[in-house]
């Protein structure tokens, strides 16, 4: 491109090739942190590279400027290779303030490359950050690669011809750092300018020039002024052939429950009320009208549920989405859905807890709430997607198993998979199953509450049906007739049948799979989102000749079939979660096995090494024992003490 | 249509086979009657089928309501019928929706959904039967006991102010409201007609006895000796009036342009000033003081207060439906899972 040409002397060095590159961006939540990295992201993804992603951003929409509290970031792992995870420690972190810069340094692997905005750098922003004095001049960034550039100064030149006034032409700032940054890892701009295009061009011309300009500023300053000694290069990754996107998984859920409504043959009714970070699954089903998608919000989470339940009661998909607060609100609705023994689909996006908690931020522990949240004997089905795309899949699962089964299903994603990405393999809609409901409509013979020999699942008679005018409501169902019932020995059927109707489910669903060796020492147990750090973790293990294996379980009620005896090949369990211990729990009440927790509870997802590092000591922990030593006796105290991370 | 419904319903056909279990003498036996009785006409006047009719309740002694009807019944939670009844009739515009609640069900643990039920003006017969007590759960004050009441709960007498349901309901912009009573056979049938042919929310409701555990709650309004003095039969376009032979007629007070509030006159010297009902009035504070009108200070509206047309909720969710399918062609899944920039990889 000729603006990246002008002024240079020297013939351009060739790039360092370099195998993966972890890089975190932030700065003030009002930067447009989150714009850069998606940004740089997509073209990251369209240039062939695997990716993950984790975005991080404040409760407060616009807490005060300059100040830690204020501090949004996003992190990218790209790479030739195949990823599963975000990356743990950065190399390279941009930071548009010096409170971002304090964040997050800390962070960095040590060597790493700091790029900051100078303009930045002023006694009143040290000030709001909480620091003493300059990090560049006081030892701070000592070790570092650091490069301070006056991103402020030259952005408001470069877009000044496009006349936005002093304010909006400051916030183009982030898109000359990025455009500094596309120059680092030998890209061109082009792939950013039609993203720019594509959101702004029409309705706001001018602010995509000037976005634009910008962002061609910050990589002709990079070429020219040379500020690193070289760039790099990260070659395309070997994913299986196919057509890809990005997605984050609220996405991926929202564009799975659509296929689910299409594959069903049914309309879908999504009722919702806003809460981070389910919100995005209500906009996203909100938009598609033209699908026929009824999708609103209601005055209240007790009232989407509300919904959701008369919507499959009428035979629709019934569909509501929520995080942890709004999960409580809904619980009584829930149990009369399973009282009903109707399909309806429950998102729950987990946040940190308890009460309104870490609202941004990702955690696991609702997984017993799903269980066991409601009064009575109450089970319901839980499905637990594995990774930002994986939602797509598991939106599909969650509704083939209603609607087979005739229950609740939890859909248990978390505020990682909601807002992280990685490519996604799109798929055919002929490559997706169609599914339907079980159980008989004989108009002679009809018994609301009949049951399926094989699911125990009940028919799905709606109104409409003429001849199979029927009551049913929350109280206790007669066996077979679904009238009211109150006598103890049916009560007691009706929970047996109940219950055994979620355990069939287990025939229903793929065994679970393990990577690595079919027995050995450990075995680490994951559910839903921490996938990506587990497998990454064992496998660099491995690659160290341990003897560990891991699986993940996507379903969690039921388990799948196979589980007890997997668990039973392996001399020790080591279950992580992002919680004090939830699944644990569960595994040791039902297979009466001593397995061991690495919990976590930092509204923050595992990194790898703390995953690596809790396989090599209970690795260790094992040669003591062959060479005598003692065990770990494996009691909750001691399993705190050796996986908490402070 | 002009066409008589080819089905034929009697009584009968709305009669489940459950045993009823409201004690004896409770005013929720006369209701169900009516129900069951007005219900063939409903069906052939407004061209429903049987299996289009669906009554879902909460909890309460009247939330049993459903298990006697032979249609489609749901009884639910306390409170959360008017959600359910949103999605199913989202889900399915073409069912003829009746939801049946009681004065906490609808008014206190459930009024959120209430009031958003009639502001969105989903199409649902909403009838509350208010019997000014918690019957179900034995007899602790409701939202709409009197100041003063001793109850289980209450034993020093309810402190709080009564809810005043048809304000409320006008208050939330209710597009048909009504008031009826359980022992006036003939009137309750005819505003539940008027309910059924109401597209939208209407909001009917019934006063009804309890006699375990409030009785003669509207004695002193419906007795026989006073009930022409203190109740006022609304009819559209027609002189309020009221009193034996119509003795009495409602006039503005005040000034003569002032409407927002209505005294009462001796039909001889008031009645070429007698205020004539118009259910779609647009004086939003005559209507209101209407609505609110109690005994002792004024004779209790009953009949038909106000009845508008406007566009359904779920008409609306199917108009931006087809709209989109016009201006965005109808949803292709492939091109949803297409969108946004995409790679290939070989
Ligand atoms: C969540 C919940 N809270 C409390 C109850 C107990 N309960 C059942 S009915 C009722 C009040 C019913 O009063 P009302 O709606 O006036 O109905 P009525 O019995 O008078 O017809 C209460 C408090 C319940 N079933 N569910
Ligand atoms: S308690 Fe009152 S409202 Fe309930 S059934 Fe008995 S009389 Fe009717
Ligand atoms: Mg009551």
């Amino acid at each position: 491109m000729s603006h990246s040409e002008a002024g240079r002397e020297e013939p351009p060095e060739s790039p360092e090739l370099v195998e993966s590159v972890i890089i975190r961006f932030a700065g003030d939540s009002g930067d447009g942190i989150q714009t850069t990295g998606a940004l740089f992201t997509q073209d990251a993804a369209v240039s062939g590279h695997d990716i993950s992603t984790l975005p991080d951003f404040p409760a407060e929409i616009r807490a005060p400027a300059g100040t830690v509290a204020g501090v949004s970031s996003f992190q990218l792992n790209f790479s030739s290779r195949d990823i599963h995870t975000p990356g743990d420690r950065p190399d390279v972190l941009v930071a548009m303030n010096p409170a971002a810069l304090k964040t997050h340094l800390a962070d960095l692997i040590p060597g790493g490359m700091v790029i900051v905005n100078e303009d930045s750098f002023t006694p009143q922003s040290f000030k709001k950050a909480g620091i003493k004095s300059d990090p560049r001049e006081d030892g701070t960034l000592d070790g570092y690669a650091v490069h301070s550039l006056p991103v402020t100064s030259v952005t408001m030149r470069a877009v000044e011809p496009v006349g936005l006034g002093k304010k909006n032409s400051e916030r183009c700032k982030n898109m000359f750092m990025l455009g500094v940054v596309c120059w680092l890892y030998d890209r061109n701009t082009d792939v950013i300018e039609r993203l720019i295009d594509a959101k702004f061009a029409a309705s706001d011309p001018k602010t995509a020039q000037a976005n634009r300009l910008a962002l061609q500023a910050g990589h002709s300053y990079a070429d020219t002024a040379r500020l690193v000694p070289h760039r790099y290069h990260v070659d395309q990754a070997q994913l299986p052939p196919g057509k890809y996107r990005r997605i984050t998984g609220n996405s991926a859920a929202a564009l799975g429950f659509v296929a689910a409504s299409k594959l069903a043959g049914r309309t879908l009714v999504f009722a919702s009320y806003p809460i981070t970070p389910a919100s995005d699954i209500l906009h996203e089903l909100a938009r598609l009208r033209n699908f026929g998608i009824k999708a609103g919000q209601c005055e209240d989470e007790i009232a989407a549920m509300g919904a959701a339940i008369g919507a499959a009661y009428a035979g629709a998909l019934g569909l509501t989405a929520t995080s942890g607060p709004g999960l409580c609100l809904k619980s009584e609705a829930i149990g009369l859905a399973v009282m009903t023994e109707l399909p309806v689909v429950i998102v729950n996006v987990q946040r940190g807890g308890p009460s309104t908690g870490l609202p941004t931020k990702t955690e696991q522990a609702d997984l017993l709430q799903a269980m066991f949240g409601r009064n009575g004997e109450s089970p319901v089905a839980i499905v637990a997607p594995q990774s930002p795309s994986d939602c797509f899949d598991m939106a599909i699962e969650a509704f083939r198993i209603a609607t087979r089964h005739m229950c609740p299903v939890f859909f248990l994603s978390d505020g990682y998979l909601a807002n992280g990405s990685e490519p996604w393999r799109v798929p055919s809609p002929e490559e997706l199953p169609a599914f339907g409901a079980t159980g008989s409509l004989d108009a002679d013979n009809f018994q609301p509450y009949a049951r399926d020999p094989d699911t125990l699942a009940r028919p799905w008679v709606t109104p409409g049906m003429p001849g199979l005018e029927h009551r049913i409501g929350g109280l206790e169902k007669q066996d077979g007739s679904g009238e009211v019932c109150y006598e103890p020995e049916n009560h007691e059927r009706m929970v047996q049948l109940r219950a055994k109707k979620i355990e069939r489910i287990a025939d229903d669903i793929p065994l679970l799979e393990v990577f690595g060796p079919e027995q050995g020492e450990l075995l680490v147990l994951g559910w839903g989102s921490t996938y990506g750090a587990i497998r990454t973790a064992v496998e660099r293990s491995k690659s160290g000749g341990a003897s560990v294996a891991c699986a993940q379980l996507r379903y969690l009620n039921p388990f799948p079939s196979n589980l007890g005896e997997i668990l039973d090949r392996f001399d020790q369990v080591l279950v992580p979660e992002l919680n004090a211990g939830q699944l644990r729990l569960l595994l040791r009440a039902r297979f009466l096995k001593d397995v061991q927790g690495l919990n976590k509870v930092q509204g923050q997802p595992f990194r790898t090494w703390e995953v690596q590092e809790k396989i090599d000591s209970m690795l260790g922990l094992n040669l003591r024992k062959l060479h005598g030593g003692t065990a770990d006796s494996g009691s909750l105290s001691g399993d705190k003490q050796q996986g908490a991370i402070s | 249509m002009s066409d008589t419904f080819p089905l034929k319903y009697t009584r009968d056909d709305f009669r489940s086979d459950q045993v009823v279990r409201w004690c004896p003498g409770c005013g929720d036996y006369s209701i169900l009657a009516q129900v069951q009785r007005v219900m063939p006409r409903i069906c052939a006047e407004t061209q429903t089928p049987r299996e289009n009719i669906v009554f879902i309740s909460g909890i309460g002694c009247s939330s049993r309501f459903p298990y006697y009807m032979d249609t489609y019944g749901f009884h639910s939670i306390h409170g959360r019928a008017p959600a359910l009844a949103l999605g199913l009739k989202i889900a399915r515009p073409e069912m003829q929706v009746w939801v049946i609640t009681g004065d906490g069900d609808g008014l206190s643990i459930g009024g959120n959904h209430l009031i958003h039920a009639i502001r969105r003006n989903i199409d649902v017969k909403i009838l509350l039967f208010n019997n000014r007590i918690y019957g179900l759960t034995k007899g602790q004050y409701s939202p709409t006991s009197e100041i003063g009441k001793k109850t289980k709960s209450s034993p020093y007498g309810v402190i709080a102010q009564p809810v005043n349901a048809l304000g409320l309901a006008l208050a939330s912009r209710a597009t048909f409201i009504a008031r009826t009573l359980d022992t006036d056979s003939k009137h309750l049938q005819e505003v539940l007609l008027r309910a059924a042919h109401h597209r939208g929310t209407a909001f009917v409701e019934i006063l009804q006895n309890c006699n375990i555990f409030n009785d003669g709650a509207f004695d002193d309004i419906k007795a026989r000796d006073v009930r022409d003095d203190r109740l006022l039969f609304l009819e559209h376009e027609k002189p309020m009036r009221f009193g034996a032979g119509g003795s009495k007629v409602l006039i503005p007070s005040g000034a003569a342009h002032d409407t927002h509030f209505a005294a009462v006159a001796e039909a001889g010297h008031g009645m070429d000033r007698a205020l004539v009902h118009d259910e779609a009035s647009e004086n939003e504070g005559f209507m209101y003081a209407l609505a609110n009108m109690d005994y002792p200070e004024f004779p209790v509206p009953m009949g038909v207060l106000r009845a508008v047309e406007q566009a359904t909720y779920e008409d609306l969710v199917e108009h931006q439906i087809e709209e989109a399918r016009e201006r965005q062609g109808p949803g292709d899944l492939q091109a949803l899972l297409d969108a946004g920039e995409c790679w290939t990889v070989e």
